[in-house]
């Protein structure tokens, strides 16, 4: 090995000496030109594939075994025992299965809407206020856009304190009668919003939604900026009222953006993590799981199951796989992939 | 009402939504930093105080001195930008290698390894969760800040190339031949000509990096279980103590958390944007 190696880097390479009078210097690097490519190509490729490719490949081939304990420990590990469709059928057997894929889904489609209402509602906005004005509320949602999950979760947990929260403090500053009312009751002093799953994700939405609408917003607003004005005029000289304007122009210009967005936000949205652990204290309430809370909690409660886990994790990347096939079609359509 | 007083009410209307939209979004953020300046007896109480008054430096000393988990604040802030920065300066690295091999070359399989790129950065991340935590400890790696550099570089490269490759393409191509025709190498032209005109954009994609390492939290919270090895997100939790909160400590750190990123984000926010909807604001 050792001497063959020694050859095979060219130890003795007989163009050596030519080089220095090479008229074409992009000899000089010994690299034929049509390799150059795939020599630049090849450290991120190497990163892309031992870091993301390999993992998915060993995530479907973990699910289809029993891996616990024993199995990832460093010192002599046993190998992991073929189960089969065995996790999978005690995934859709569970009742976790069912709630925590209601969970997912109710949460994604609910906040893909509201964010997207509010994010294109406040770039349209941002649009007709004047530049000072516009600068002023683009620095202030950068404020919410830029704040790190966790901090997002503590800061809405606290927000939502039972007892000295800003949010039970507010609701209590309602006239009774219309708290009430709306609510049914009028005293909200310690009305405690985590340990009932449907508040738990009331608050998560706020959460979620508050911290991603700017991204919408900004992302509108730089779309209708770069469509000419010259439309609006002409539309505005055929007397055409500010709705029809939004639905012929302004809608159909924006649509690729939207397709975008809508499909980015959905994929964001489904597997949210961080702020869900963070606001449910940990894997604690089994009925607020979703799909990643819960392949997170049966592959790292002991005994660890993780087998069980990666296959829950099969099924989301596989919902999220088929979301981002669309994104994929839109991009290609769009910008020059070719 | 006459035309131009209804224009002048619109314009009150549409600036009143405006200050709405500030406050809704500002708010959360400007009730961190006043509870971590709040003294306690402000801070666990029904009533509602607007600012700290007087403000107090409690929290802000406390989680320095005292800290959290047995470790002063700074622990984590340094363990936080040890990873961040090694995985971001690892990252560009490969990352501008690969978008100009992307950017400059027409080669086979070119389009392969942009849907490629597309599909991976869409893959969870806490899918990869289970098998990458095996990965590492098998390679030893569990508990050690550099098996969170790797994952975290691996997590970022995707998008990495994706924005960067538009800030080669944007560099004029004749810039390269002429550097050619100079005589000039290929490592020569790439290094005193693209370069120089590419770095602004990398920094831009950098700093990207950057905030999405010392934001994550899911690999943090899995690999590492030594305490003196904790990331600021996982630090965090440390203050919800089993009956009640330190909310002035938390805030105190999650203010401390925020600062770096809001900086950073001021700077690149154009650029996120236009990299994040690439293509498709530009029709």
């Amino acid at each position: 090995m050792a001497q063959t190696s020694t050859v095979a880097r060219g130890g003795g390479d007989p163009s050596a000496p030519a080089r220095r009078h090479s008229p074409r210097p992009r000899r000089r690097t010994g690299l034929p030109n049509w390799l150059v490519p795939y020599a630049l190509l090849l450290p991120g490729l190497l990163v892309i594939a031992a870091l993301l490719l390999y993992p998915l490949y060993q995530m479907v081939d973990m699910s289809f075994h029993q891996v616990g304990l024993r199995q990832i420990r460093a010192i002599n590990p046993t190998p992991a025992e073929f189960v089969g469709l065995d996790n999978y059928n005690s995934i859709f057997e569970s009742d976790l299965f069912w709630t925590s894929l209601r969970n997912t889904v109710v949460f994604a489609v609910v906040t893909v809407a509201l964010t997207l209402l509010l994010g294109t509602l406040v770039g349209l906005l941002l649009n007709k206020l004047g530049p000072k004005m516009s600068t002023f509320v683009v620095v202030g949602i950068m404020a919410a856009w830029a704040t790190p999950p966790t901090a997002q979760a503590v800061v809405w947990k606290w927000l939502f304190d039972s007892d000295a929260g800003v949010v039970n403090w507010t609701l209590n500053l309602l006239p009774d009668w219309l708290s009430n009312l709306v609510f049914g009751r009028s005293d909200w002093s310690g009305q405690p919003w985590f340990n009932d799953t449907i508040t738990l994700y009331l608050v998560l939405i706020v959460a979620v939604v508050w911290a991603s609408f700017p991204f919408i917003a900004v992302s509108v607003l730089a779309g209708l900026k770069s469509i000419p004005s010259e439309l609006y005029e002409a539309a505005r000289m055929d007397g055409a009222t500010a709705l029809s304007t939004f639905r012929k122009i302004t809608f159909p210009l924006l649509k690729p953006v939207f397709s975008v967005l809508v499909v980015l936000s959905t994929i964001w949205d489904f597997k949210v993590f961080t702020q869900l652990y963070l606001l449910a204290g940990g894997t604690v309430n089994r009925d607020a799981f979703n799909l990643s809370l819960w392949s997170y909690a049966e592959a790292f409660s002991s005994p660890p199951k993780m087998g069980l886990g990666a296959a829950i994790a099969v099924v989301l990347t596989g919902i999220l796989l088929v979301i981002t096939f669309v994104y994929v079609r839109n991009i290609i359509k769009t910008e020059d992939v070719r | 009402m006459s035309p131009l007083a209804r224009k002048r009410l619109g314009r009150v209307a549409l600036n009143a939504a405006g200050v709405a939209v500030f406050l809704f979004a500002v708010f959360p953020v400007y009730w961190m930093v006043a509870t971590a300046f709040k003294p306690n007896d402000q801070i666990f109480t029904t009533s509602f105080i607007p600012f700290p008054d007087p403000p107090s430096m409690d929290h802000v000393s406390r989680v320095f001195t005292q800290g959290v988990a047995g470790n002063s604040i700074w622990r984590y802030l340094l363990n936080s930008t040890i990873v961040a920065l090694s995985a971001v300066v690892i990252g560009a690295v490969f990352a501008l290698l690969a978008a100009t091999a992307v950017a400059r070359f027409r080669f086979r399989f070119r389009t392969s390894f942009l849907i490629l790129l597309l599909i991976v950065q869409m893959v969870p991340a806490e899918a990869l969760l289970i098998p990458l935590f095996t990965m590492v400890k098998r390679l030893g790696l569990y508990d050690q800040l550099l098996g969170l550099i790797v994952i975290n570089v691996g997590l970022t490269l995707p998008f990495s190339v994706w924005m960067l490759r538009t800030f080669v393409a944007a560099v004029p191509k004749e810039l390269e031949e002429a550097s050619w025709i100079d005589g000039a190498g290929r490592f020569t032209t790439f290094w005193r000509v693209l370069f120089p005109l590419v770095a602004p954009g990398l920094v831009a994609t950098s700093i990207f990096s950057f905030i999405t390492t010392w934001n994550e939290f899911v690999f943090a919270l899995t690999l590492i279980g030594d305490q003196g090895k904790y990331t600021m997100p996982v630090a965090l939790q440390f203050f919800v103590g089993q009956r009640s909160t330190d909310w002035g400590g938390i805030m105190a750190a999650s203010t401390l958390m925020t600062i770096p990123v809001l900086i950073f984000f001021l700077l690149v926010q154009r650029r996120m944007v236009s990299g994040l909807v690439a293509g498709a604001v530009k029709g």
